[in-house]
C-alpha cells in the first residue's frame, strides 16, 4: 500500500471532488425521479447505482485516502454479504430485508461517529455544531440499527410478531430513554470527552430501539420500517454536515424526507397517528380488543370447498380478488395467476384490489403479482376498486384480513375504526381464503367472516388456489 | 470575496435537498412504494463515504479500524444488496406496462389454447 503524495494532481484537488460528489447527487435525483413509473424505474435505480460509484469513486481520490487493505477488507466483506443475500431472498421476505438493510447503514452511522469521537479526542478541538450533528448521527443511527434488526426479527418470525412491551409503563420507559440519550449527548457536546459516556449515549439509544419496535404489532411494521428508513436517511446527512460532505448531505436528506412522506402515507392510509404508533398503543390496544370480541360473535362461519368455489367463480361475471399477506407466505402469487387465466378463458372479468397496506409493506403485493406476470392494469387501488364492488359477483380474499374487517367502518370501539378498508362486504358473494380462524396480526377479529354473504375455505393460499384451479378446468 | 460559512453553506444544501425529496418522491404511485422504499435504502449506504473518509486518518488504534472496518462492511452490504434488490424487484414490473405488446400477447396466449 503506497501512500499517495500529499501534493496532489487536479484529480485529487477539492474542486475536482465537488465537482464528482454533485455529478452523484444529481445522479441520485434524477435517479429517484426515474423511480416514479414503472417504465424508467428500472433505469431509475441504476443511474442512482451510477451515482453511488461516482461518489465512492470521488472519496477514493481524496488525497489523505489510506489504509487501502482495510477498505478493501471491508468492501469485500460487505460485497460478499450483500450479494448473494440480495439475489436469494425471495420475493416474499423482501420487507425483511430491507429491514436488514436499513439496519446495517443505520449500524454504520453509529460505528463512524464513534470512530469521529475516538479520532478527535472525544471531539476535543470541533467546531459545536460538528459535534452536535455527529452525536446525532450517533443517536439516531443507533436506534435505526436496533429497531431494524427487532422489526427484521419480527418479519422473520424469529421475534413474536404480536406486541411485546411493558404496559403502561412503555412511555415512561422510552422517554427516559431519549432523555438519558440527549443528556449523555449533552454532556458530551458541553466538553465531556468521557468514551464511557458517549457508549452509555449509544446504549440507551440501542435500547430506545429496541423498546419502540418491540411493542408495536406487525400490522404497523410497514409504517416502522418506513420510519427507519427516514431516520438513517436524517443520520446520514447529520454525518455528511459533520464530515462537510455534499454528497453525503443530499443523499441523507433526500431519504429522510422521502422516508417521511411515505410513513405518512402509509400511517394516514391506515388512519393511525405515527405518534399513536410509536406510543404502541396500537398493538396492545388491538389485542385487547381482539380478546373481548373473540367471545362476541355468535354468528356462524359457512364453509366451503375447492369444488364449489370453483362453480361459484366460473358462473361469475367478475370477480376481484383481493390479496394479503396470507398470499405472500404462501408463496402464491403464481397458483393466482394461473387461476385468473383460467378464469378468463371462461370471460369471467378478474381484476385484483390492492390494498395501500396489504401484506407488510406499501406495494408488497405488486411486487409479488408482478413476479407473477399479472398485467399492471389488472391491479386497481382502492380508491378506483371500491366503487367497483357492487356489481362484482365475487370477492375472492385470498389471505387479507385487516384490510377487508368492515369493523374499521362500522365499530367505533375498534382500534382500526376509521382505516379506509377494501369494501368487499359490497359485493354479491365473497369468499374467503384463510389457514384458520385466528386473528390476523393485528389480532383483531373480523366481521366479515360471520357475514352470511361469506364463505369460507379453509387452508394454505396457493394449495387451495390450485385446487380451485384444478377444479375449474373440470367444468 | 464574500465567503458563506461551512455550516451555512450546509445548512442551505439540506434544506434544499428536504425539498427536493419532498417533491420528487410525492409524485411516486402505491405501486411502486416497496421498490422506492428499497432504492432509496440503498442510497443511504451512502454513508460508506463517511467510513471511507475517516478510516484514511484512522492512524494506529486497533479498535478504530476495527469499528471502522465494520462500518464500511455494513454500508457496502447496505449499498450492494440494496441496488440489487430493487433492480430485482423492478425488473418484475418492466414488461408490465408496455401495453402495445401485452395485449397481442394475451390474444396470441387465447388463439394458442384454442389450437389445443
Amino acid at each position: 500500500m503506497i501512500a499517495p503524495p500529499l501534493a496532489t494532481s487536479w484529480v485529487q484537488s477539492q474542486s475536482f471532488r465537488d465537482v464528482l460528489y454533485i455529478i452523484a447527487f444529481s445522479l441520485f435525483i434524477q435517479g429517484l425521479r426515474g423511480l416514479a413509473g414503472p417504465t424508467t424505474a428500472v433505469r431509475g435505480n441504476r443511474i442512482a447505482a451510477v451515482g453511488m460509484a461516482i461518489a465512492v469513486i470521488a472519496t477514493f481520490l481524496n488525497p489523505q485516502e489510506g489504509n487501502w487493505g482495510l477498505i478493501a477488507l471491508g468492501i469485500a466483506l460487505g460485497t460478499a454479504v450483500g450479494v448473494p443475500a440480495a439475489r436469494q431472498v425471495k420475493m416474499t421476505a423482501m420487507p425483511q430485508m430491507v429491514a436488514l438493510f436499513n439496519g446495517v447503514g443505520g449500524g454504520a452511522v453509529f460505528l463512524i461517529s464513534w470512530a469521529e469521537f475516538r479520532l478527535t479526542g472525544g471531539f476535543a478541538h470541533t467546531a459545536t455544531y460538528i459535534t452536535v450533528f455527529s452525536l446525532f448521527a450517533a443517536i439516531v443511527g443507533s436506534v435505526s440499527f436496533w429497531g431494524s434488526n427487532i422489526a427484521f426479527g419480527k418479519l422473520q418470525e424469529i421475534i413474536p410478531g404480536r406486541p411485546i412491551s411493558f404496559g403502561s409503563a412503555q412511555q415512561i420507559v422510552n422517554l427516559v430513554l431519549v432523555i438519558l440519550a440527549v443528556a449523555a449527548g449533552a454532556d458530551i457536546a458541553a466538553g465531556d470527552q468521557s468514551e464511557a459516556i458517549f457508549i452509555g449515549m449509544l446504549l440507551c439509544a440501542a435500547l430506545l430501539g429496541n423498546a419502540v419496535v418491540l411493542p408495536i404489532g406487525g400490522a404497523d411494521m410497514p409504517v416502522v420500517i418506513s420510519m427507519l428508513n427516514a431516520f438513517t436517511g436524517l443520520s446520514a446527512a447529520a454525518t455528511g454536515i459533520a464530515l462537510n460532505n455534499p454528497a453525503l448531505i443530499v443523499a441523507g436528506m433526500i431519504v429522510g424526507a422521502s422516508g417521511s412522506i411515505l410513513t405518512n402515507l402509509m400511517a394516514v392510509a391506515m388512519n393511525r397517528s405515527i405518534p399513536a404508533i410509536i406510543a404502541g398503543g396500537f398493538g396492545g390496544g388491538g389485542a385487547v380488543a381482539g380478546a373481548e370480541g373473540a367471545g362476541e360473535h355468535a354468528g356462524t362461519v359457512r364453509s366451503t370447498t375447492a369444488a364449489d368455489a370453483a362453480i361459484q367463480l366460473a358462473y361469475s361475471n367478475r370477480v376481484v380478488i383481493v390479496p394479503g399477506y396470507g398470499m405472500a407466505v404462501a408463496q402464491a402469487q403464481h397458483a393466482v395467476r394461473e387461476l385468473t387465466k383460467e378464469l378468463e378463458k371462461r370471460g369471467v372479468e378478474v381484476s385484483y384490489a390492492i390494498h395501500p397496506v396489504a401484506g407488510r409493506m406499501p406495494g408488497h403485493m405488486n411486487v409479488l403479482l408482478a413476479e407473477a406476470d399479472v398485467p399492471y392494469d389488472q391491479l386497481k387501488e382502492m380508491d378506483e376498486a371500491n366503487p367497483e364492488f357492487a356489481r362484482t359477483d365475487v370477492s375472492l380474499v385470498i389471505g387479507a384480513n385487516d384490510v377487508t374487517n368492515p369493523a374499521a367502518k362500522n365499530t367505533p370501539s375498534s382500534p382500526i375504526y376509521g382505516m379506509p378498508i377494501l369494501e368487499v362486504a359490497d359485493s354479491h358473494s365473497v369468499i374467503v381464503i384463510k389457514r384458520s380462524m385466528n386473528p390476523g396480526f393485528a389480532g383483531i377479529e373480523n366481521e366479515l367472516y360471520y357475514d352470511p354473504k361469506t364463505e369460507m375455505l379453509f387452508g394454505d393460499a396457493k394449495s387451495a388456489v390450485s385446487e380451485i384451479t384444478a377444479e375449474l378446468a373440470q367444468i | 470575496m464574500i465567503v458563506a460559512s461551512t455550516l451555512t453553506t450546509n445548512l442551505s444544501i439540506l434544506v434544499l435537498a428536504g425539498f427536493i425529496g419532498f417533491v420528487v418522491i410525492s409524485k411516486v404511485p402505491n405501486t411502486l412504494h416497496t421498490p422506492l422504499m428499497s432504492g432509496t435504502n440503498a442510497i443511504h449506504g451512502i454513508v460508506l463515504l463517511g467510513g471511507l473518509l475517516i478510516i484514511g486518518l484512522a492512524g494506529n488504534g486497533t479498535f478504530n479500524k476495527v469499528i471502522l472496518v465494520i462500518a464500511i462492511t455494513f454500508g457496502t452490504i447496505n449499498i450492494v444488496g440494496g441496488f440489487l434488490v430493487t433492480d430485482r424487484m423492478l425488473e418484475m414490473f418492466k414488461s408490465k406496462p408496455d401495453r402495445g405488446k401485452k395485449e397481442p400477447d394475451a390474444a396470441e396466449e387465447q388463439e394458442e389454447e384454442k389450437v389445443l
